[in-house]
């Protein structure tokens, strides 16, 4: 099965992964959270007690499930390689930037797109950010930057990310030992089996498509390829359809409810952090979970930085609050990113220059 | 035969090396890669550059042997 061959292909996959967010979002996930990486993440580390914000903490099945999917799709088309050793470290940094950067304007990459389709004209300031950011990684690749070469491991070491996936679904199922959250995003959610069942197809067509939100906007600036872009173009045409159905489609900047925040410069600024680490890591959140899925031990050290820094995010302040209405009053509080989020997001930018600019292909013969 | 050894580099690194080497390439060019989308990838950036290449499995990944320029 190879979905890479021909646009219609890579068109059918954001139709089916922009069909399974739209029926999520449906039957419970918080209708412009439907299917966000970063915010799904956070949920799930909320979950494990490793923040302690308790409206958002939830084992996100479709975390589970993207990992699981990609990981049986990799294993059956024999594309499963167990690999590792470029740079972890740094890739783990990525990933706490990745989670930053993505808390601070609310919602990763994907969310982005999936809260343009609802309307919400802060995500499409923050695309503005995002390509800025991405612009900025090519302008490090062009200048010779890489992460060194990563090298065939044990097979079992590709392995753990999918286990300990397992290992979260089987505590969440089992057990009542992780947290969930009662009230706010992380108590809105479809039901265990069609979340996880959602993730695992979504997970599966992702690997197979190479689909990735900063890679899509990548190959344009670089290579003038528009492969990958036509997934995102078909993923975001689906939910504008269901938005634009179901009455979620509000053009609009401050919409509360929607879990967003109108502070322009600061969903630029996050969203330009996220692009730029996500080129220098190889690949969006989405993709690196696909990646860790099908092997990679360094994606899976990304995926832990997605974690901690989640963690961070809410443990120190760092994270947006939300536009919200008050029911009584009927009077709209506006969101904001307090102080320390913004000095967070300045530090990250300036760590993705360090990373960007000084890692040379030279130095990894 | 001039070789780009791109085993293990992460996307867009093995694509951005094999343009660089047909730029300033025109016999044949051997290109190493790790994963199965690389070798998709630098197999359509090969014909998009108007070159041929055949792909064979090797024991940690694929080589792609660009053709001469015609």
């Amino acid at each position: 099965m190879n979905l890479t061959d021909s646009k219609k292909k890579l068109a059918l996959a954001g139709l089916v992964c922009g069909l399974v967010a739209a029926c999520l979002a449906y039957f419970g996930n918080p209708a412009n959270m439907a299917f966000c990486i970063a915010c799904f993440i956070r949920d799930t580390a909320g979950a494990l007690g490793l923040h302690s914000t308790e409206t958002v903490q939830y084992a996100r099945p479709e975390i589970i499930g993207l990992v699981l999917g990609a990981f049986l799709i990799s294993a059956a088309t024999k594309e499963y390689r167990s690999t590792a050793g470029s740079s972890p470290m740094v890739r783990f940094v990525l990933g706490m930037i990745l989670a930053i950067g993505s808390l601070v304007f609310l919602g990763c990459p994907l969310r982005m797109i999936i809260r343009m389709s609802a309307g919400d004209l802060n995500a499409w300031v923050a695309l503005i950010g995002f390509i800025l950011g991405v612009g900025t990684g090519v302008i490090a690749l062009k200048k010779g930057f890489s992460l060194g070469r990563a090298h065939l491991t044990n097979r079992m070491s590709g392995g753990v990310m999918p286990v300990l996936m397992l290992g979260i679904l089987v505590l969440a199922l089992a057990t009542t030992l992780l947290k969930s959250s009662q009230s706010g995003p992380g108590s809105m959610h479809a039901p265990i089996a069609l979340s996880l069942i959602g993730g695992l197809i979504f997970g599966a067509f992702a690997q197979k498509s190479r689909m990735c939100f900063a890679g899509s906007i990548r190959d344009v600036i670089l290579m003038r390829n528009f492969d990958l872009l036509t997934i995102i173009g078909s993923f975001f045409v689906v939910m504008l359809i269901y938005n634009v159905a179901t009455g979620n489609f509000n053009l609009a900047f401050n919409t509360p409810g929607v879990i967003a925040h109108s502070e322009h410069l600061w969903n630029i600024l996050g969203m330009y952090a996220v692009g730029f680490a996500a080129v220098l890591a190889g690949g969006c959140p989405l993709r690196q979970l696909i990646l860790a899925g099908q092997g990679s031990s360094d994606s899976a050290m990304t995926v832990i930085g997605m974690f901690i820094g989640a963690a961070l995010a809410h443990n120190l302040g760092l994270a947006a609050s939300a536009t919200a209405l008050n029911p009584e009053t009927q009077e709209i509080t506006a969101g904001s990113v307090p102080l320390n989020g913004k000095a967070a997001v300045i530090i990250c930018i300036a760590v993705c220059f360090i990373i960007g600019f000084l890692n040379k292909r030279s130095e990894n013969k | 035969m001039k070789e780009v050894d791109a085993r293990g580099l992460s996307c867009p690194e093995p694509v951005m090396l094999t343009e660089e080497a047909m730029k300033s390439e025109a016999g044949a060019i051997r290109v190493l890669v790790t994963e199965p989308h690389q070798k998709m990838n630098v197999e359509k950036c090969v014909w998009d550059h108007g070159r041929n290449c055949t792909s064979t499995e090797t024991e940690d990944g694929f080589a792609v042997v660009i053709e001469p320029k015609k």
